[in-house]
C-alpha cells in the first residue's frame, strides 16, 4: 500500500507528475470560506469511515464518508448564537482533536469555542470569549486549534492569548486550565508534536499574525521553551514534527526551524501567493502545502540525526484551476491520500497515490 | 470578523457605481439642450456625479462608516447605495438598482479576489478615489471633501498589519461568497469564465515583497547556506514589481480598481444570471440592529431638497439586448438582463427619506398588521425608496 516508508532519503522514489491522481470529489452543502486551515480530517479505522469538516461563514459542514465510497452522511452545525442574521457569529475554524480516550470536534468563532463529539451530534462544552465593554477596532475571535499531550486542547484568541482546556477522558467536565499570554498579535494556528515520539522536549507550537512563534512543553503549567521571531509576515499554518517546526507564510514561503533552538534549517520559496494550509504525514514525512495561487504541493522532509540536518525535497504539484485553496490535509498517516478545499467551491477534492 | 470593512466597501462599491453611471450618462450625451426630453447633457452628468460624490464623501457619512462595526448585509448595503444614488436628480427603479448592484458587487469581488497582497486593498481603493477626484475636479468644495476623506483613510488604515488586512479581505470574501453573476465586459476580457468564476492565472508577477517560487535553500547550524536546489513551480512567474504609492497622490502601479468602463460599448454593462445565489433580499425578522445602523447612516446623509418640476430623464443602458441574445444562441439560459436606469416620478422629496429613516424605531412599535412580520414591513418600505 504506502510505498513511502521511513525517512531515509535513499529509499525515496520521486514520481513527480504521476505520483497522485484525482479521485471522486465529495460534495458539501455549502462552499468553503476563505479561512486558514479550512479543512479537518478524522480517520476512524475501526468503522472504516473518514470524517471531513469545512467552514462556510457561520456554519460547519461535516461529512462522514465510508471507505467503500458508497455512503456519505452530512451534518451542519451552527455557531451557538441562534437566529442572528447579521454576520456576528462567523466561525474562524473547525478542527478534529484526537486524544487517547476520545475525539472531539472543536469549533472556534467570534463568540467563543464549542466542543462537540466528533460526529457533531452533541455539544459537550461552550466557552464564551470576553467581549469588550465598548466596541473597539480590534476584532474579537478564536482561531487556532490543537490537541496536545493526553488531555489538553489549546485554542488561540485574537488578543494573542492561548486558552488551555483540560479534557477528561469522558463527559463534559471540561475546564479552562491555563491562559498562555506570550503573543501580542492574533493567533493564526497551533500544532502539537505529531511524530508519536516521547523524546521530544517541545510538544506544542503557537503562531501569530506577525509570524512570531512560541514553542512550549505541556503540563499542569505549560512551559515556554523558545520564541522564534517573525518578520512581520503572517504565519498562517504551522506543524511540529520530530522537533522541527514547519511554517507557512503569507509571502508563500515555507520555513523549517529546529523548535527548541530556533535554528533555521531550510527555506522554500514555495508559492506565489499566501499559504493557507500545511499538513504533515507523520509516518512518512510527506508535507502538503496549499495556497491562494491555486497550487497544492507535496514535499518530502527527511532528517539525518547524525548531522542534525533537515532536508526538504519537492515531489508533486496539483493545480486546482481558478481556485484559491483554503484547506489541504492528508487523509492518513502515510500520506497515501489527501483532500483539498477552495474558496467558493462546494466540494472536497480528493487525490490518491497512483 | 473585521470591524474595518465599511469605509473601503463604500469607496469601492460606490466608485464602481460612479464609473458605470458616468459611462452611461456620457453615452447619452447628444445635446447640450437640457430641455430636450430623454437626453442627459454634460452639465447634468457632472451634476449627478457631484451630488453623489458630495454625499458619499461628506464628513458625517464617512465618520459613521469609520466607526468600528460589522459589515452590513447585502440588503442594507443596497438600500444605502440606492439612497446615495438618489441624492442626485436621477432615479433608479428597484429592478435597475438590483442589476446595477450585481454589477458593482462582481467588479469589487474580482478586485478583492485578485488582490496580490492584502494591503493592496488600499491601492484598489485609492484607484477608485483617484478617478472619483477626476470626476469632481471642477467642483473644489466636493474635491476637498474627497481629499479630506482620503487623508482620513490613509491615517486609519496605515496602522493595520498585513494579517489584519487579510482578515478584512477574508470578511469581504465571505460577503461575496457564492456570487457568480456573469458580466459581459469580464467575459469579453477573459477575466471571467462562462461559469461565472474568475480566471486565476498561474503566470505573471508575484506580489511585491514575495519571491518567485521554485527555490529550496538549506542552512547549517551557523546559518550559512549549504545547498540550493530548484523545483518546477508549474506556472511562469516573474519578480521585480514596483510597489504602488500609498500616499494621497502617486502611481498606484496596480491596475485593479481602475475604470474599465471608459470605452463606448453599451453591452459591457450587461449581466446574466447563472444558478448562482443572488444577494439575499429576503425580509429579515431579526435585523433590528441593522435597521438601527441603517437609520444612523441615512440620518448622517445630507438631505437634499429636490425641487418639484424637475424634468424627468430616462436612460437605457442597453440598445443591443436582442442582438446579444441572438449571438449567444446555443448557450444554456443566456438570460441577459437589461439594466434600465429609468427616471421614475418620485413622490417623496429627498428630505422625506431622512425623516423616515429617523422614524424607523418608532414605526416598528406602531405597526399592527398581525398577519405579517413587523420586520417585513419595515424592510419592504425601504424597498420602496
Amino acid at each position: 500500500r504506502p510505498f513511502l516508508s521511513g525517512p531515509k532519503q535513499g529509499e525515496l522514489r520521486c514520481f513527480k507528475d504521476t505520483m497522485y491522481h484525482k479521485e471522486k470529489s465529495i460534495q458539501i452543502k455549502n462552499s468553503a470560506s476563505a479561512l486558514y486551515n479550512n479543512l479537518s480530517v478524522l480517520r476512524i479505522a475501526p468503522r472504516r469511515l473518514t470524517y471531513f469538516t469545512v467552514v462556510h461563514a457561520n456554519v460547519v459542514n461535516t461529512v462522514s464518508a465510508s471507505w467503500d465510497g458508497l455512503n456519505y452522511s452530512h451534518r451542519q452545525l451552527q455557531s451557538k448564537e441562534p437566529n442572528v442574521a447579521t454576520s456576528t457569529s462567523l466561525i474562524m475554524q473547525a478542527a478534529f482533536c484526537v486524544l487517547p480516550s476520545r475525539d472531539l470536534l472543536v469549533v472556534s468563532s467570534q463568540k467563543g469555542i464549542q466542543m462537540y463529539e466528533s460526529d457533531g451530534s452533541i455539544m459537550v462544552y461552550w466557552h464564551a470569549l470576553d467581549t469588550p465593554e465598548a466596541p473597539t477596532a480590534q476584532a474579537v475571535f478564536a482561531r487556532g486549534i490543537s490537541a496536545v499531550s493526553d488531555n489538553y486542547i489549546c485554542v488561540g484568541v485574537s488578543s494573542g492569548a492561548v486558552l488551555v482546556f483540560d479534557i477528561p477522558s469522558k463527559g463534559s467536565n471540561i475546564t479552562l486550565s491555563e491562559v498562555l499570554e506570550e503573543h501580542k498579535e492574533a493567533i493564526t494556528d497551533i500544532a502539537s508534536e505529531c511524530s508519536g515520539s516521547q523524546e521530544c522536549l517541545a510538544n506544542l507550537v503557537t503562531a501569530d499574525d506577525g509570524g512570531n512563534m512560541c514553542v512550549w512543553k505541556s503540563g499542569e503549567e505549560f512551559q515556554l521553551l523558545n520564541k522564534i521571531p517573525g518578520l512581520d509576515i503572517t504565519c498562517s499554518s504551522v506543524k511540529l514534527w520530530k522537533g522541527t517546526v514547519l511554517a507557512g507564510y503569507g509571502t508563500g514561503q515555507i520555513r523549517l526551524y529546529e523548535a527548541v533552538t530556533g535554528i533555521l534549517h531550510a527555506e522554500v520559496n514555495a508559492h506565489a501567493r499566501w499559504i493557507y494550509s500545511l499538513d504533515i504525514a507523520p509516518f512518512s514525512g510527506l508535507l502538503l502545502s496549499a495556497a491562494e495561487d491555486s497550487f497544492v504541493r507535496v514535499w518530502h522532509v527527511s532528517m539525518t540525526p547524525e548531522t542534525n540536518s533537515v532536508e526538504i525535497a519537492h515531489l508533486h504539484n496539483e493545480c486546482v484551476t481558478d481556485t484559491q485553496i483554503c484547506g489541504a490535509k492528508f487523509c492518513d498517516g502515510d500520506g497515501y491520500a489527501f483532500a483539498v478545499t477552495g474558496y467558493d467551491l462546494s466540494e472536497i477534492i480528493r487525490y490518491i497515490q497512483s | 470578523m473585521s470591524l474595518r470593512t465599511l469605509p473601503l466597501v463604500f469607496i469601492n462599491l460606490g466608485g464602481e457605481m460612479l464609473y458605470i453611471l458616468d459611462q452611461r450618462l456620457r453615452a447619452h450625451n447628444t445635446s447640450e439642450d437640457k430641455s430636450e426630453k430623454g437626453v442627459w447633457s454634460e452639465s447634468d452628468r457632472r451634476r449627478v456625479l457631484n451630488d453623489i460624490v458630495g454625499t458619499m464623501f461628506s464628513k458625517s457619512f464617512m465618520d459613521e462608516l469609520l466607526k468600528p462595526q460589522q459589515l452590513y448585509s447585502h440588503r442594507t448595503m443596497k438600500t444605502v447605495l440606492t439612497r446615495l444614488a438618489h441624492t442626485s436628480i436621477m432615479r433608479l427603479n428597484p429592478a435597475s438598482m438590483d442589476r446595477l448592484y450585481e454589477l458593482m458587487i462582481m467588479a469589487f469581488k474580482y478586485q478583492v479576489f485578485l488582490c496580490p497582497r492584502p494591503k493592496d486593498l488600499l491601492l484598489i481603493s485609492y484607484n477608485h478615489i483617484d478617478t472619483i477626484r477626476e470626476f469632481v475636479r471642477d467642483t473644489p468644495v466636493v474635491m476637498n471633501q474627497v481629499d479630506e476623506t482620503h487623508r482620513n483613510i490613509i491615517e486609519v488604515y496605515s496602522s493595520l498589519s498585513e494579517g489584519q488586512f487579510q482578515l478584512l479581505r477574508q470578511t469581504l470574501l465571505i460577503f461575496f461568497q457564492d456570487m457568480h453573476i456573469r458580466v459581459s465586459l469580464f467575459l469579453k476580457n477573459q477575466i471571467q469564465n462562462p461559469s461565472g468564476r474568475f480566471v486565476l492565472t498561474t503566470s505573471g508577477p508575484v506580489p511585491y515583497g514575495a519571491d518567485v517560487p521554485g527555490l529550496i535553500r538549506t542552512f547549517d547550524l551557523r546559518g550559512r547556506e549549504v545547498n540550493r536546489s530548484e523545483f518546477p513551480p508549474g506556472g511562469t512567474y516573474s519578480g521585480l514589481v514596483r510597489e504602488g504609492s500609498f500616499d494621497l497622490n502617486g502611481d498606484r502601479v496596480l491596475r485593479l480598481g481602475r475604470n474599465l468602463y471608459r470605452v463606448e460599448h453599451p453591452e459591457e454593462t450587461q449581466t446574466s444570471r447563472t444558478h448562482s445565489v443572488q444577494p439575499d433580499s429576503a425580509p429579515n425578522p431579526l435585523a433590528k440592529e441593522e435597521l438601527n445602523q441603517l437609520a444612523r447612516l441615512m440620518g448622517s446623509m445630507k438631505a437634499e431638497n429636490v425641487p418639484k418640476g424637475e424634468p424627468q430623464f430616462r436612460i437605457n443602458l442597453f440598445t443591443t439586448d436582442q442582438e446579444e441574445e441572438a449571438a449567444s444562441g446555443g448557450e444554456q439560459e443566456a438570460m441577459f438582463q437589461v439594466i434600465n436606469i429609468q427616471a421614475v416620478q418620485d413622490e417623496q422629496a429627498a428630505s422625506e427619506l431622512a425623516r423616515i429613516a429617523g422614524q424607523f424605531t418608532d414605526e416598528e412599535e406602531k405597526l399592527e398588521n398581525p398577519s405579517s412580520n413587523k420586520g417585513d414591513d419595515l424592510l419592504a418600505m425601504m424597498d420602496d425608496l
